[in-house]
């Protein structure tokens, strides 16, 4: 193993900046993250970094290594041996300092989602099988490495078209609860954007949780879109059957 | 045991996958080249018969007395499937569009709409074009039974277990969809019973999931498949081979 | 100073964002009050978020003869009867009622075959207890409480750290923080502060907890005149990850050994046999940890100082059903499959028992207005927390303190805040910034980890501690004096100056306190006083700030009425007692 391994870590702010190198030394299992902070203790101690648990819980740690969008907390060091390590913000969302991007644009399209509207009171009835597949969608961790990796967000900047993965799911969760009665497909098909998605799954590739974005959460709710926007005959079925 | 001196020796973990461009540049030859086939068989030729075996091109024969080329007649509906597939849609997407060529990858062009107009959002149509598949299909079948019935006698040749073999490839294809996965079961909003157990939409969804797991699979290999298929007849009609009768 | 402050008022003001602080703000946005929450990260990346095993609730959905009784009574035994009654009794009747409010909110629990909220066995629980998603429940618990009070009008500040406590004659008056973008400050003038920032297990280098957890509410609180209790109580969870060494601390959840790994030594001996014959590796935290660290300092231990946890017997399809979450972490971060081979576990430190003192009711401190709940506060867990404790802690009493909060507020008028002393804290903040040369926050941290684990670790000693008390005193004094390279825009290192005197503060209220209590109880194990005493032992260690330092007493444990008191007189939980009694 090397003695030593090389980091070329992004320095700089919403004014621009560049990639400086830094040398530490190698330990056994290290990860980025272990990295980056003997570069925090050592060289560079304003190093602008966001982290918390360090055990990819969190979803803080997001960044890109290589030019590929990981958690820092997750990514070994010696999945890069004989390599320089180029560590970046995330892409799609504006650098602070360093690392650290203001993803807030996130969390006001969070905000704008309707929340979940139980037909009836607490505690429900439900079994496993229903909520299998909206607890697949609840691992996330708020990452947002999809909407990073996601190209209508990181190519074309379509914030204002487009809400991005992240908010896809978090519509999913509640569309897909089977006590849910709100109607969020108005929203889905307008502000929300779901055509935008051109289901290249990017966003299913990156995501540390394994969550299947596309084919679980996505592609179901353009069905439910079409269901009711491409789809009168169903939409005729649908009625009769209430 | 990882904590052994042995782990602890300077490995690579991982090795590094495909350069990006090898998987788009893939789909464009592919379905390129199928595309130029197809092209061939409309303009030039006619039929795709060779006794009791049909090319799934040409299949049905019967036309009701609509007039067009023949292999038109039945050729757009697999095609629009194909097109409109979710599976399909990624490749081309990243194949011919580069909308994006690979994840992160960055775009050249600055203008996209996504699948929010004409003609990308008749991809909504899907369903649609599943339907008209399914017709397809039951026509592919007959002509699959027909392939092993040799003039009025039941038998087995190489044409018919090929024919056998690209139907049912068709039909994993069909039924593996990810529209017919929601029609089926996914669009319900609850699984269960008031009595707890299963209702039968879900034991159908979750049956569809896990073919739809494998759909791009189904997608690439029975397409290769029907190609196959349409040589294959094509070389007997020429005879420039001879079947291989087993049975 | 010409500096671009932002002034803000509200009725309460919540300084922390994990699931305590949001349950707070929850609950006096809900009552119409003008209620603002402080993080110090983005929303929903708290320290709650690592909770995994469960949140504890006597639901009974699938041990009916679970009821509040049984929860209160393991409560009140796991704390080693120093937990005041009153909270451990409110907590065990409100928790169900909390948990089944999340499932209203948009919480999805895995469920029982019957349909309801499934529960899990862990240390110590007499019943299967524990409402639970896969292992990653306080996930679950933080978003749903996100999605929540996004819905409620309440002003979020994500991603700035408040550094002082202001008050307008005895009464909290509100606070002054800064943005950790750019440096800003802001203040915030309110009726009432809740406290809800968590605990400071950062103290220690090798611990579960995120970089979060450095205790400074309970700092600026104690500051402010609140007294703390039981800050001698931390908590070690017994397994920790040993290796890589930067993943050493990482917390493997209890869920291993309740699915039923087990623990050997290098030798081979199941050792928990000794410790515990009838519970064994499910005997609760503080004896496990003890059990280890005994075999590893008797030369038992394996290659980097643990034990090794064995779960493979139970096959590779249960671990990855189970403990999904384990194995990825396991398999990612040490190149270990925990479904082939047994690993490396040694204790961590997990969480903080003491921290503010509060009225059971309300969540008041000793302070008018200043209300605190969740691992900040003391009362509930005494001398040993139980697994899944913590999250019903957050829920039951984040509500009782926004309440309480609430209450406070409607019968207070604004506060004023002294400009004189904004003016001075902000030359307190920026001076570290200001300095050419001083001490490198870094590195005091490093020596403060130091000192935890080598005086106040889990084996604990008279002269020990004296000796760590003076290192830490003088730690304190070098604390004053560090130096913050770089801008105020996003700056760790500047960051760390105020996690780092905080540390320190508390750190000093742990070896105080450790000193006081000459016996071993709970998580306070002294090898000097290796016994627990009966009935001197009987008390709270209530601590509190004055000119002249840090004052320590001892206050007796408030008495249990009879009707509560007779529930241990049987000898065996209540719900087991109820049900022998039917049959």
């Amino acid at each position: 193993m090397p003695d030593e391994i090389t980091l070329s870590v992004y320095r700089g702010d919403k004014s621009g900046g560049q990639e400086v190198e830094f040398k530490v030394p190698m330990q056994t299992g290290m990860v980025v993250l272990d990295a980056l902070h003997f570069i925090q203790a050592h060289d560079a101690p304003d190093l602008a970094v966001r982290w918390n648990c360090k055990a990819a819980h969190c979803g803080s740690c997001s960044a890109e290594i290589n030019g590929s969008p990981k958690l820092l907390c997750k990514t070994r060091v010696d999945d890069y041996v004989g390599e320089v390590i180029h560590v970046r913000p995330m892409h799609s969302f504006p650098v602070i300092k360093d690392l650290v991007t203001d993803v807030s644009w996130n969390y006001e399209k969070l905000r704008q989602v309707p929340a979940f509207q139980p037909a009836i009171k607490a505690p429900f009835t439900l079994q496993q099988r229903d909520v299998d597949r909206i607890q697949e969608f609840r691992n996330c961790i708020e990452c947002f490495l999809c909407q990073n990796i996601c190209h209508v967000l990181r190519d074309h900047d379509a914030k204002d078209r487009y809400w991005g993965p992240r908010l896809m799911i978090r519509i999913a969760e509640l569309e897909m609860h089977p006590l849910d009665t709100g109607d969020r497909l108005e929203l889905l098909k307008g502000a929300a954007g779901v055509g935008m998605c051109n289901i290249t799954k990017c966003c299913t590739v990156v995501c540390p949780q394994g969550i299947d974005i596309t084919d679980n959460g996505i592609i179901p709710l353009k069905e439910r879109v079409a269901d009711v926007y491409w789809d009168p005959l169903g939409g005729l079925v649908r009625k009769l059957h209430k | 045991m990882a904590q052994t001196a042995e782990s602890l020796q300077p490995t690579k973990r991982k090795s590094h996958s495909l350069p990006y461009w090898v998987e788009p540049t893939f789909t464009v030859v592919a379905l390129g080249l199928f595309g130029l086939y197809t092209l061939w068989l409309v303009f030039f030729q006619s039929s795709g018969q060779f006794h009791n075996y049909l090319s799934p091109f040409f299949s049905p024969t019967e036309s009701w007395g609509i007039k067009v080329l023949p292999a038109i007649w039945v050729l757009w509906s697999p095609l629009l499937f194909r097109a409109t597939c979710y599976y399909y849609r990624k490749e081309i997407y990243r194949g011919f569009f580069h909308d994006p060529v690979s994840c992160a990858v960055p775009e050249s062009r600055k203008y996209y709409f996504g699948e929010t107009r004409f003609p990308f959002n008749w991809a909504n149509l899907h369903r649609w074009f599943w339907y008209v598949a399914v017709i397809v299909l039951v026509f592919l079948w007959i002509d699959a039974v027909q392939a092993f019935i040799f003039n009025g006698h039941f038998g087995i040749g190489l044409g018919s277990i090929i024919m056998l073999i690209n139907v049912s490839l068709l039909t994993a294809y069909t039924f593996s969809c990810h529209a017919f996965r929601h029609l089926i079961g996914g669009g319900s909003q609850k699984f269960s019973c008031s009595d707890g157990r299963p209702t039968t939409r879900y034991k159908w969804w979750n049956r569809v999931s896990t073919w739809n797991e494998n759909h791009g699979t189904y997608a690439w290999v029975s397409m290769f498949f029907v190609w196959f298929t349409d040589v294959y007849i094509r070389l007997l009609m020429n005879g420039v081979i001879h079947d291989v009768r087993f049975f | 100073m010409s500096e671009d402050i932002a002034y803000h008022e509200y009725d309460v003001l919540v300084i922390g964002a994990g699931g305590a602080g949001l349950r707070a703000a929850i609950e006096a946005a809900e009552g119409g009050l003008k209620t603002a929450v402080l993080g110090k990260s983005l929303l929903g990346k708290a320290h709650t978020v690592m909770a995994e095993g469960g949140v504890a609730a006597a639901l009974g959905n699938v041990d009916p003869q679970d009821g509040w009784e049984t929860h209160f009574y393991d409560t009140m035994r796991s704390g080693h009867f120093v937990s005041d009654y009153r909270m451990a009794e409110i907590h065990a009747k409100e928790s169900p009622d909390r948990v089944l409010e999340l499932e209203y909110w948009g919480a999805v629990f895995d469920r029982t075959p019957e349909g309801k909220i499934m529960q899990r066995p862990f240390g110590a629980h007499t019943f299967r207890r524990l409402a639970h998603v896969g292992d990653r429940t306080g996930k679950e618990l933080i978003r749903t409480l996100e999605q929540k009070l996004m819905t409620l009008d309440v002003d979020v500040f994500q991603e700035i750290t408040a550094t002082k406590l202001f008050k307008d004659q005895d009464r909290v008056a509100g606070c002054i923080a800064y943005y950790r973008d750019d440096g800003r400050f802001a203040v915030f003038t309110a009726k009432a502060v809740v406290i809800a920032t968590g605990g400071w297990g950062k103290a220690y280098k090798v611990t579960s907890n995120s970089w979060e957890s450095t205790g400074d509410g309970a700092a600026l609180a104690f500051r402010a005149g609140a007294e703390l209790a039981d800050m001698e109580m931390v908590q070690f969870h017994p397994t920790g990850m040993t290796w890589p060494p930067g993943a050493r601390g990482i917390l493997v959840t209890e869920g291993v050994r309740g699915e039923g790994g087990l623990l050997f030594n290098s030798e081979g001996e199941r050792f928990m046999e000794k410790y515990d014959p009838a519970r064994k590796e499910l005997s609760s935290r503080d004896v496990v940890a003890r059990g280890i660290y005994k075999e590893v300092k008797a030369g038992r231990g394996t290659p980097h100082g643990g034990a090794w946890l064995d779960i493979t017997h139970k096959g590779a399809a249960f671990i990855k059903r189970k403990l999904p979450g384990m194995y990825e972490q396991l398999l990612s971060l040490a190149d270990v499959d925990i479904t082939k081979s047994h690993f490396e576990v040694a204790p961590t430190i997990h969480y903080t028992m003491g921290g503010l003192r509060v009225e059971a009711q309300t969540g008041a401190t000793s302070v008018p207005g200043l209300f605190a709940a969740g691992e900040c506060a003391a009362g509930l867990h005494g001398a040993n927390r139980l697994g899944g404790n913590s999250l019903s802690d957050i829920l039951v009493f984040g509500r009782r303190a926004g309440a309480g909060a609430m209450e406070y507020a409607k019968n207070a008028k604004m506060p004023k805040i002294d400009g004189a002393e904004v003016q001075a804290e902000m030359q307190r903040v920026l001076a570290p910034l200001a300095r050419t040369e001083g001490e490198n926050p870094y590195r005091l941290h490093e020596e403060l980890q130091e000192i935890m684990a080598n005086h106040v670790g889990i084996e604990r000693n008279g002269p020990s501690l004296e000796a760590g008390l003076q290192k830490m005193q003088e730690l304190r004094e070098r604390t004053e004096h560090m130096q913050a390279k770089g801008s105020r825009q996003f700056n760790p290192g500047w960051h760390g100056v105020f996690d780092v005197q905080n540390m320190t503060l508390l750190s000093e209220a742990i070896l105080r306190g450790a000193i006081a209590r000459k016996e071993s109880r709970g998580a306070q194990w002294r090898t000097d006083f290796p016994d627990e005493m009966e009935d001197q032992g009987r008390v709270n260690y209530v601590q509190r700030l004055t000119d002249h330092g840090i004052e320590v007493r001892p206050e007796p444990v408030p008495q249990m009425p009879e009707e509560l008191a007779a529930l241990f007189k049987r000898g065996v939980a209540p719900g087991l007692a109820n049900s022998a009694r039917k049959e």
